[in-house]
């Protein structure tokens, strides 16, 4: 059972490889896209049933927003990417868990050993996916942050009040990496397991044994969309009150 | 000792102690939050979405080692 960390490209056009993952994404956006123009063409004051379900969502995204910052109008200015980070990475997790991922693909001999490269495999078990929405989401904090704070938002990081606020301000910078780290690690981590976990449990007992981690996969993607979510909102937040009241 | 069997026990050691911190922040969490619900029976969705929420923080951790046991076994 041939187990690959890297996401298996499928097709090279010149220097450029799609992988797997690519073609995933493409996918979910089409998904997300196609639904999106579906409800706003039809846009009704007595919603529909699929608009239905998406203002359930986005009004309980915008709860646990308010719940952070108990402020409504930075609650409207976070809404719109807080709830793309949330709905994309729950679509591109719980895709992964339809049947025909890592299982459909073509064979090939890599090293003398004949190889399946999957066509599909679900977008956040590869890090150049998880590792493009960290950066975002950070690089979101940021601009958001100078946004509201001016070029005050900078005293964080460089605090020349003392010689412990300076190194506190050293702290801060490294941390803001960190972050990045563990944003993509932990989608990374999370997906790229449940994907390898359901391979392995399927190669012992096919079909009646993944029946609860498909369970487990379930709300591990459901789960690691929210703490994507709350996470960023947290930063968000966090980057814009001002530092003045210690 | 060959680097191969080198190898798995390093892989079967990076997660093996590093699934016991997480484990222990994961169980001391879902008791504190077991003792908040008992006193405020009331507050126990708040209490269950935050400790869920505080979970997969710590689940995290495990998760980076589960990440270099996976990198030891298949790239190096």
């Amino acid at each position: 059972m041939h187990i690959s960390l890297a996401a298996e490209k499928i097709i090279e056009v010149g220097p450029i490889a799609i992988t797997n993952t690519i073609l995933v994404t493409w996918i979910v956006i089409a998904v997300l896209s196609f639904i999106a123009v579906k409800i706003s063409r039809n846009i009704k004051t007595v919603p529909g049933q699929l608009q239905n379900i998406f203002e359930f969502i986005l009004e309980a995204i915008e709860g646990l927003i308010q719940d952070v910052t108990v402020d409504k109008a930075k609650t409207r200015k976070f809404l719109p990417l807080v709830a793309t980070f949330f709905i994309f990475i729950i679509t591109a997790n719980w895709i992964g868990l339809i049947p025909g991922f890592e299982t459909i693909g073509r064979w090939t001999t890599e090293n003398g050993e004949k190889v399946l490269v999957p066509f599909f495999r679900p977008p956040g078990s590869d890090l150049n996916t998880t590792l493009a929405l960290a950066i975002i989401s950070i690089a979101a904090v940021q601009i958001f942050g100078i946004k509201s704070l001016g070029l005050k938002y900078f005293k964080k990081f460089l605090n020349f009040k003392g010689p412990i606020e300076f190194f506190v301000g050293i702290i801060e910078t490294v941390s803001e990496f960190a972050k990045i780290i563990s944003f993509s690690f932990r989608l990374f981590g999370n997906i790229f397991a449940g994907a390898v976990l359901l391979a392995v449990i399927s190669f012992f007992i096919p079909f009646v044994a993944a029946v609860p981690f498909y369970g487990l996969e379930l709300f591990v993607g459901f789960v690691q969309a929210l703490v994507f979510a709350m996470l960023t909102t947290v930063f968000l937040f966090m980057a814009t009150i001002s530092h003045d009241e210690h | 000792m060959s680097p191969e069997s080198m190898k798995l026990i390093a892989t079967a050691l990076a997660i093996g102690i590093g699934g016991f911190g997480p484990a222990l922040a994961i169980g001391l969490l879902a008791s504190k939050a077991m003792e908040a619900i008992g006193r405020n029976p009331e507050a126990a969705p708040k209490i269950q979405s935050a400790m869920i929420l505080a979970m997969a923080f710590a689940e995290a951790i495990a998760i980076y080692a589960l990440v270099i046991a996976l990198i030891i076994k298949l790239i190096v």
